[in-house]
């Protein structure tokens, strides 16, 4: 038990030092374009614990839009962490019992996911409370950091912080594709789409973008390499 | 419109997403077509949120080709998660010193 939040939490490192360095960013943004205090900027990110949404949302604040506006821009770009939930609840060991399940669900973000979705035991509460924990401090502290410090740190090392979540994503993503052309192709025709959606046709949300194409990369590749049975088997 | 009225809204719907089917979904899945797409679905919302926003990470497309780099040779050679993070971020600030 508290191995394995030892474990979450140790695991969540990279991720700290990733949230770290994106909320700062976002913690300038709330207090130069929302006008917000280090407080507010805080406890949106405390409530919140997503980038692009929460960026979005301090677009909406700043813009002084209405709460429908709000609602459809959540729903748009973190729609996507259903997927990810259904995922993960195929994931879940026994011991996950539905006052966890409500607990651990406010922890699902694209990095907190992507690293449960790459262990190989079942998911415990304890694992994930671990990670949630240490993310989401980091998330919060970058962001009240980012607020009140703003610009003190040099250009070039926040811009280079920046790159250390898809670091993240790249190495979570490449071994596998190494062994199983199955996921080697998931992989390529999804960066495709992606990419596709992002030149040939910008109108679409990042968010819908993402969705879009991960759907359709994970259909076809289900419908030509379905896994065999006795992977199911955990 | 009151902050706090925006901000429950925000913090509840994106709450609700990831709450709803995580607590709701308990049946192991049967159908061998939607098991295979839940195994493939992590790769492919990654790969689609890497490529191209990478590129658009250190608003500087080589600082950005160079950590990009570094970051997939390292995680080719299955380097632990940290490493290639962190070395992909160290890259792009060096090249940053020559550009």
């Amino acid at each position: 038990m508290k191995n394995n939040f030892l474990r979450g939490m140790s695991h969540g490192i990279p991720i700290f030092l990733g949230y770290l360095s994106v909320s700062f960013g976002l913690g300038i943004l709330c207090v130069n374009k929302a006008g917000l205090s280090v407080f507010q900027a805080s406890v949106i990110s405390a409530t919140n614990l997503t980038s692009a949404g929460q960026k979005a949302g301090i677009d909406v604040i700043a813009a002084g839009g209405t709460i429908i506006e709000m609602i459809l821009l959540q729903l748009t770009i973190n729609i996507r962490y259903s997927l990810m939930a259904l995922s993960l609840s195929q994931k879940l060991d026994k011991s996950f019992t539905t006052p966890h399940r409500l607990l651990a669900s406010f922890g699902i973000t694209d990095e907190i996911f992507a690293v449960c979705s790459s262990q190989k035991k079942p998911l415990t509460p304890a694992y994930m409370y671990g990670m949630i924990l240490i993310a989401a401090t980091g998330w919060v502290a970058g962001t009240a950091l980012g607020a009140a410090a703003g610009e003190l740190l040099p250009a070039s090392v926040s811009t280079a912080m920046e790159i250390v979540l898809y670091g993240m994503f790249i190495a979570i993503i490449i071994p596998p594709a190494k062994k199983q052309h199955s996921v080697l192709f998931v992989v390529i025709m999804a960066a495709a789409l992606s990419v596709v959606f992002k030149y040939c046709l910008p109108f679409i949300s990042e968010g819908f973008a993402i969705i879009i194409s991960a759907i359709a990369a994970s259909v076809a590749a289900a419908l030509i390499f379905p896994i065999k049975d006795e992977e199911e088997t955990e | 419109m009151s902050l706090a009225v925006y901000v429950f809204v925000m913090a509840a719907v994106t709450y609700l997403i990831r709450m709803v089917p995580f607590t709701f979904f308990r049946k192991k899945i049967k159908s061998r077509f939607f098991r295979s797409f839940l195994y493939y679905i992590p790769y492919a919302v990654l790969s689609a949120m890497t490529i191209p926003a990478i590129f658009y990470t250190t608003h500087n497309i080589y600082t950005a080709i160079a950590g990009t780099a570094v970051a997939v040779v390292l995680a080719f050679l299955e380097m632990p998660l940290i490493v290639v993070a962190l070395a992909a971020s160290g890259s792009a600030f060096l090249m940053g010193l020559f550009i």
